[in-house]
């Protein structure tokens, strides 16, 4: 039984930097109900009776569809790499989280190009029988079933990060009890693997999830009207700001019982380590037949979720970089999208490890609503975010400018818009959710006598972080740093509408490309937002690999 | 490195605008691409010494310029449809332009009766008819509804805003109730979903998935400049549609000064200049569009297409019907 703990100074300052933080996360939130509460008019009956139904049922099978996917394929190969050796096994292993680095509206326009009719596997095909045959082959990539694949080959890395994470530090007590009482190796799978690793593994769906019910691009590209796009279209056709705030809330609502359901998934199974310290597995070999199929199982996904597009926007990028040149505003780009992913991501870390720390030191509501409100931003669509933040931003600015006024000197302006405040805001309030999960998944599973033996033995909260929590949270902050900085980079909507005048991000002259329809040519910035993004995925495997 | 930045663009921040007064400039909010626009704006600065700062977005500029308020640093907002122009003046954020030039060269059709914004170029909204399937030579928007075309015609999400656009001139010419009943029919006589865009719509027909396939004029063009997808436009051939007694549906890119604009008389400079004889040609060549100024030459391949006759229902009142549209759209299932 632990006491309350007593109230020190250092929790205190945590508490107020959490609720501001909160408060932060709440910002565009508040600001979007204040819209809603504006009369939408007619809207409504008519999205009733059209738009809800159809949004609503696509919406929930594309999410349905991405997370069992994503489950399956991440949980599989990171129980496959976990436990066992195979051949190719090492490289693997770092071939596996690549696919993170691919933005999913890349990898829909790369697909559609490839399987579309006249594309690459149609002339292919065109060689065994007659063209308009051929067309009857190409699977129809444009549809629900295509942009579940599509966007669960990009985002199992989810999955396979958490529970890579989990079933490696897997202690061995249980695992070998289980063995010695007779049990199969897929039973332990079932039965002790799996309920221990569930937290981690519910995380990384919802991440998967929610991703999925953000992105706009790809499904509309697809034509898969879910609610996000119906946001969208509500707005902009319908002219109804209030009617698209108050889907917005109706999308919000969605996110928030994801993030519910994950919640009552790791209520029961708060699984913490003992106090001895965690022995490693001995992995199983697995050879022939049984090992080549372990190799293709982990080899698939990665080659279709990241060597297919990636190669493809290589041979186009080589393709234009010599007969056209290389724009020489590229580069200029590639600084300004990792000067403002830098920052976010650093802002998001240490906000993120503030928020869990306050609930973790002072277990009572306000702290647990702080987390929770934390991973609403997450749920909010890049746009909607984007849209409810202008108002909050532009108070602060509008402040400042008034007081350099009363002081006497001339109004510098708008001081967050015009430097890129306001895009480093809208990116940690929409990825904070990463480093919040992760940071909180990584001390659920270190146990609280660590703290307590700590605090006994006379450590002060700080002096316990920096010397116990923080070196057993590497894994996770990490993990949450690459995520979060790989997000950033991908980030389109928010950067769009937020940017400062004159400045454009790798993203955003993609986009412009591809609105011109010939997204070819921006196959260079889209190479570089790739591979920007693989030395920080592959960092984060060694990095998550433990000591064998 | 990264407290070295964010001192310099702290610096920066409060040293820019106070020095903004001394050059002479102009800053743009745009939902063309900054690179389309871009060689417009350089030969702008090259004629005035003005120079031009840029922002491109797909969506939200005028809640951006609203938002900002009476320090918003925009002068104009440049679009790519009508719709959001109509937007931006419902959210009361633009001023009259005021501007002898701008009456005297765009046609009033495509100008804003109370002078809050004017065309400075248009695209139509065509069809990519195959040139082995489709023999007939002309086509009506209404007999895009004709069950002869079942399952033959591939189009993008009747959301998008170049299709609300058409539909809201379909239904100003002709009343809901028969929008809607050609809505239906035009539904029924798709080959599959509308999804995807206007290029990938012209490769269904290259591709025999259908016959018709409805674009924007300089899709194709540019298609032709591509050697990737030549094929493509080649086998397709762009037939100008006209409404039953009308015209060909065309949409404009709009140009709007703002209310609170700090650089306006430079703001009507450029806003005159996009009007003018360089910049027309500039827009003809590099963007495949027609020219807003009559007498400045079609690029040959947009002169390809035949004689545009652009409908002659005032722009403001398609505007008018974006709603109408967008709803009929949902009712009657469009994209589902």
């Amino acid at each position: 039984m632990r006491t309350a703990p007593s109230a020190s100074d250092t929790e205190l300052v945590v508490l107020v930097l959490a609720l501001l933080t909160a408060l932060l996360v709440a910002a565009p939130v508040i600001s979007l109900v204040l819209i809603a509460l504006q009369p939408a008019g007619e809207v409504w009956s008519h999205l009733i009776a059209y738009v809800l139904p159809r949004a609503v049922g696509d919406t929930a099978l594309l999410i349905a569809g991405v997370g069992t996917l994503t489950l399956l394929i991440g949980t599989g190969t990171a129980w496959l790499v976990s436990s066992h050796d195979f051949p190719g096994r090492a490289a693997l292993i770092w071939l596996l989280p690549l696919p993170l680095s691919v933005p999913t509206y890349l990898s829909a326009y790369v697909y559609v190009d490839l399987f579309e009719p006249l594309g690459l596997v149609h002339r292919a095909l065109s060689a065994l029988m007659p063209p308009a045959e051929a067309v009857q082959w190409l699977p129809q990539m444009r549809s629900l079933p295509g942009a579940m694949l599509l966007l669960a080959l990009v985002l199992y890395p989810y999955v396979y990060l958490s529970a890579r994470a989990v079933f490696q530090a897997q202690g061995t007590d249980a695992i070998e009890a289980a063995r010695t009482l007779g049990a199969g190796r897929f039973t332990i799978l079932c039965r002790v693997v799996l309920p221990m690793a569930r937290p981690a593994l519910a995380v990384g769906v919802a991440l998967a999830a929610l991703e999925t019910l953000n992105d706009i691009g790809a499904s509309e590209y697809l034509g898969v009207r879910t609610l996000t796009v119906s946001v969208f279209t509500t707005w902009l056709n319908r002219g109804s700001l209030a009617g698209a705030a108050q889907l917005s809330l109706v999308l919000l609502g969605f996110a928030a019982l994801l993030i519910a359901i994950e919640r009552i998934g790791r209520r029961n199974a708060s699984v913490e380590l003992s106090a001895e310290s965690p022995r490693l597995r001995s992995r199983t070999r697995l050879d022939g037949a049984k090992g080549g199929l372990a190799t293709a199982a982990c080899l698939l996904p990665p080659l279709f979720g990241f060597v297919l597009p990636a190669g493809f926007l290589l041979g186009e990028s080589v393709r234009r970089s010599l007969s056209i040149g290389i724009d020489p505003a590229l580069w200029r780009d590639a600084l300004h999208t990792v000067t403002l992913a830098a920052l976010a991501t650093v802002i998001a870390l240490a906000l993120g490890l503030i928020v869990v720390l306050a609930a973790r030191w002072r277990e009572e509501r306000t702290t647990r609503a702080a987390v929770t409100v934390t991973q609403l931003g997450y749920a909010l669509p890049g746009l909607v975010l984007a849209l409810g933040l202008l108002t909050p931003v532009l108070v602060i600015d509008g402040t400042i400018a008034n007081l350099f006024r009363a002081f006497g000197y001339p109004s510098p302006g708008l001081i967050l818009m015009s430097t890129g405040g306001a895009v480093v805001a809208a990116y940690v309030i929409r990825f904070l959710a990463v480093p919040t999960g992760l940071v909180k998944a990584g001390f659920d599973r270190i146990p609280r006598d660590y703290d307590d033996s700590a605090r006994a033995a006379g450590a002060g909260r700080l002096i316990t972080l920096w010397k116990i929590d923080l070196p057993l949270l590497r894994p996770a902050l990490v993990g949450a740093a690459i995520l979060v900085f790989v997000d950033c980079l991908k980030e389109l909507p928010a950067t769009l509408l937020l940017r400062p005048l004159n400045v454009e991000t790798l993203s955003t002259s993609i986009y412009q490309y591809a609105s011109r329809g010939s997204f070819e040519d921006g196959a260079l910035a889209a190479l570089i937002i790739v591979a920007a993004s693989i030395p920080p995925v592959v960092w984060l495997t060694r990095f998550s690999d433990l000591p064998e | 490195m990264s407290r070295l930045r964010a001192a310099a663009l702290a610096f920066a921040a409060i040293v820019v605008p106070f020095a903004a007064g001394a050059a002479e400039q102009v800053n743009v909010y745009t939902y063309r691409e900054t690179k389309l626009v871009q060689p417009l704006f350089d030969a702008f600065t090259k004629d005035t010494g003005i120079a031009v700062n840029v922002i491109s977005a797909s969506s939200g500029l005028e809640q951006r310029i609203k938002a900002e308020g009476a320090e918003s640093p925009a002068d104009v907002l440049l679009t790519v449809d009508i719709g959001r122009i109509d937007d931006a003046v419902a959210a009361g954020i633009s001023q009259p332009i005021n501007s002898a030039v701008i009456d005297e060269i765009v046609p009033a059709q495509f100008r804003d009766p109370n002078g809050h914004w004017a065309g400075i170029s248009m695209r139509a909204r065509v069809i990519y008819a195959s040139k082995d399937r489709v023999k007939q030579e002309t086509i009506t928007y209404e007999e895009l509804a004709d069950p002869k075309w079942k399952g033959k015609i591939c189009i993008r999400s009747g959301q998008h805003i170049y299709n609300n656009a058409l539909f809201a001139a379909y239904v100003a010419k002709h009343g809901e109730a028969k929008a809607e009943e050609w809505l239906r029919g035009l539904k029924a006589n798709l080959a599959q979903k509308p999804s995807g865009g206007d290029r990938e719509t012209a490769r269904d027909v290259a591709a025999g998935k259908c016959d018709l396939g409805i674009g924007n004029t300089y899709y194709w063009a540019l298609m032709q400049k591509d050697p990737d997808k030549k094929a493509w436009a080649d086998a397709t051939r762009v037939v100008l549609p006209t409404f039953e007694g009308g015209g060909t549906h065309v949409n404009l890119s709009g140009v709007l000064l703002t209310k609170n604009a700090p650089n306006k008389a430079n703001a009507v400079k450029l806003i005159e200049w996009l009007a003018g004889e360089k910049a027309q040609q500039i827009y003809a060549d590099a963007n495949y569009e027609y020219p807003i100024r009559p007498g400045v030459a079609l690029n040959p391949v947009i002169a390809g297409y035949g004689k545009l006759k652009p409908d002659p229902l005032p722009i403001a009142q398609i505007a008018a019907n974006r709603k109408a549209a967008a709803t009929l759209v949902d009712k009657v299932g469009f994209d589902n």
